[in-house]
């Protein structure tokens, strides 16, 4: 039983980093219906500001802080650069291109960096931990759970409460319309870049500190399964992204803690399969019919 | 006569840099290192123009080529290396592999978007890897060692002809007429009566079973296979020569393929750097050429064009439009 415990309270922290990545995968997919490919890598650039910031010895605030201000306006950069000018042309081009820019991003990394695997400075965050029921709680776990849901609770404040939040619903809802009623798609698509790549700079740094390796290549695995949490839950869907990142979470460690760890990797992609073909639209999502 | 005076060209043609190739291995005037890249281009033709028949002129977008690639090159090492059986029957073995394959990932993927497909038969690469590294009969992580060395210029060259010529012939007949509609308007099409499902898988089983058979020949080419050869990579190379080469360009996948494998083979010293300027390559193309270079057109022998009159090899949806 504590085993069990032990496995799941595992799963819901590494489910919470896979729900802060799903969260900017379905809220770029809701808003522009595009796989922004390069999220995961979003991710790995997060991480490396952030170790930056830690080397240089400014605190886990601030470097969160700098590290999220950074992805933001990277991932804007992206948007304007690679996906604008090709979203209208074609769905299939701008996939192309989004794949362009994730191989880029990994790579300019590895030739400036090198592909070894970094880790944060000892003293940037003093492990703890305690016992509880016979399960471990490692204070890592606690600050993954803490940061999620503090970014969550924001961003569904900037959702629902602002008129930025109505103006990117509006868009994902129906951008032409959107646009005829005066709301400025091009800003309010930077807009959605800008939260979910900051929120992705965030999962990179939890993810650096919670399995302590940061390396050119990290964002690609991460990537895809939030990217399958975000199918699970129901693409466009915020609390989907939550809910079906938290549940693949739990999935893969119960999978690696009770037989084949080397199997976890397959367990998110059969997930994928499974959903799709038993239910396209997602545990949350509403079904779209398709408009002639 | 006037009607197969191009293709009596194109034969001649075909003929003479076949024999002019074997002469120069024969003689050694072409190193092993060439030779190597040589064979490599043509796998990588195979691979690219199965890629573009998915990709470019039905127009889904799949990524698990490499893992295509992987079930026919070790469904057909199976067959010669651990069961000692005779090549033609791992040709053989290692198509059909790895059509099943694709038909088994096709049927539930292909009813959804590209953009799902993209994710799902990515995730299937994955899979392939994840799962041959894991099964000790076929070496796992460290590899399969002891296939038998098949390859040799003739095998390659045909093989690349009957795929290209495959891959031609099916887009010229009324089936591929029907993946092009697919690609151009789904709704439309399936408005007059196509069967949209059936020529997506058809054209993703078909793409399947050629990237099994590139896999075939890449085994009984390096005699040791390794999992993560398969990786996500491969497939991304294979996606930048039919980018380069042009999106529904059959002539286009092959200039892709030679290039891109050319150009491989300079920058093979500098593997991040090579990384960096075929994504910048990508974007760029993605950004300011969607369709790819080439785009739609094939290269014909436009001298010919005027001689004979007759366009050889015209495919894509210049007619169609």
């Amino acid at each position: 039983m504590p085993d069990l415990l032990q496995q799941l309270l595992n799963g819901l922290s590494q489910g919470s980093i896979y729900a802060l990545i799903a969260v900017g995968y379905t809220m770029i997919y809701g808003i522009i219906q595009l796989i922004n490919f390069a999220h995961g890598d979003v991710i790995m650039v997060g991480a490396y500001v952030a170790l930056g910031c830690a080397l240089m010895g400014l605190g886990l605030i601030p470097s969160l802080a700098i590290a999220m201000l950074t992805c933001a306006i990277l991932g804007v950069i992206i948007e304007r650069v690679a996906y604008r000018r090709v979203r209208p042309v074609s769905r299939l081009a701008a996939l192309t291109s989004a794949i362009g820019v994730s191989l880029f991003l990994e790579y300019t990394m590895m030739y400036f960096l090198g592909a070894d695997i970094r880790t944060f400075p000892a003293g940037f965050f003093p492990e703890r931990t305690y016992s509880l029921l016979g399960v471990t709680i490692n204070n890592k776990d606690l600050l993954v759970l803490g940061t999620t849901l503090v970014l969550v609770i924001i961003l569904q404040y900037i959702i629902y409460r602002t008129r930025t939040g109505k103006a990117m619903r509006a868009v994902s809802f129906d951008g032409q319309a959107a646009q005829l009623m005066g709301v400025n798609v091009n800003s309010t698509v930077a807009i959605t870049f800008f939260i979910g790549s900051a929120m992705a700079a965030a999962a990179g740094l939890l993810y650096g500190i919670y399995f302590n390796t940061v390396q050119p290549l990290m964002g690609l695995m991460p990537g895809l399964k939030a990217f399958i949490a975000a199918v699970l839950g129901g693409i466009g869907s915020v609390p989907g992204a939550m809910l079906g990142g938290i549940l693949l979470g739990m999935t893969e460690s119960l999978v690696a803690g009770f037989g084949g760890s080397m199997y976890r990797d397959a367990v998110a992609f059969i997930i994928l399969i499974l959903v799709l073909l038993i239910r396209p639209t997602g545990l949350l999502g509403k079904g779209v019919q398709e408009k002639v | 006569m006037k009607k197969y005076f191009s293709t009596i060209i194109i034969c001649l043609v075909l003929a003479v840099f076949f024999v002019a190739v074997q002469l120069g291995i024969n003689s050694g005037f072409i190193s092993g290192y060439w030779v190597t890249n040589l064979y490599l281009v043509g796998i990588n033709i195979i691979l690219a123009a199965s890629l573009n028949l998915i990709n470019g002129f039905t127009g889904e977008f799949s990524l698990g080529h490499a893992g295509f690639m992987a079930v026919g090159a070790y469904s057909s090492a199976i067959i010669t290396a651990n069961l000692g059986l005779p090549f033609p029957l791992a040709v053989i073995v290692g198509m059909l592999a790895a059509a099943i394959t694709g038909l088994l990932v096709g049927l539930p993927t292909l009813r959804l978007r590209g953009d799902y497909l993209a994710i799902a038969t990515l995730g299937f690469g994955e899979i392939v890897r994840v799962v041959l590294m894991n099964i000790d009969y076929v070496g796992g992580a460290s590899g399969l060692m002891g296939i038998p060395a098949m390859v040799n210029w003739p095998l390659i060259f045909f093989s690349v002809v009957l795929s290209l010529l495959l891959i031609r012939n099916f887009i010229c007949s009324s089936h591929g007429r029907a993946c092009l509609s697919v690609r151009e308007n789904d709704l439309a099409a399936q408005m007059m009566g196509v069967n949209i499902t059936y020529y997506k898988v058809l054209a993703f089983v078909i793409g399947a079973s050629l990237a099994g058979l590139a896999g075939v020949l890449y085994a009984h080419y390096y005699t040791v296979l390794q999992p993560r050869e398969f990786s996500f990579m491969l497939t991304f190379d294979v996606l930048v020569m039919v980018m380069v080469g042009g999106l529904g360009s059959l002539t286009g996948s092959v200039v892709g393929a030679v290039l891109i494998t050319i150009a491989s083979a300079f920058l093979q010293a500098i593997p991040e750097l090579r990384m960096v300027i075929y994504a910048a390559l990508l974007i760029l193309s993605a950004v300011f050429r969607p369709q790819g270079l080439l785009g739609e057109k094939e290269v014909s022998l436009k001298i010919l064009q005027k001689l004979g009159g007759v366009l050889n090899g015209t495919v894509g949806s210049k007619q169609a439009h």
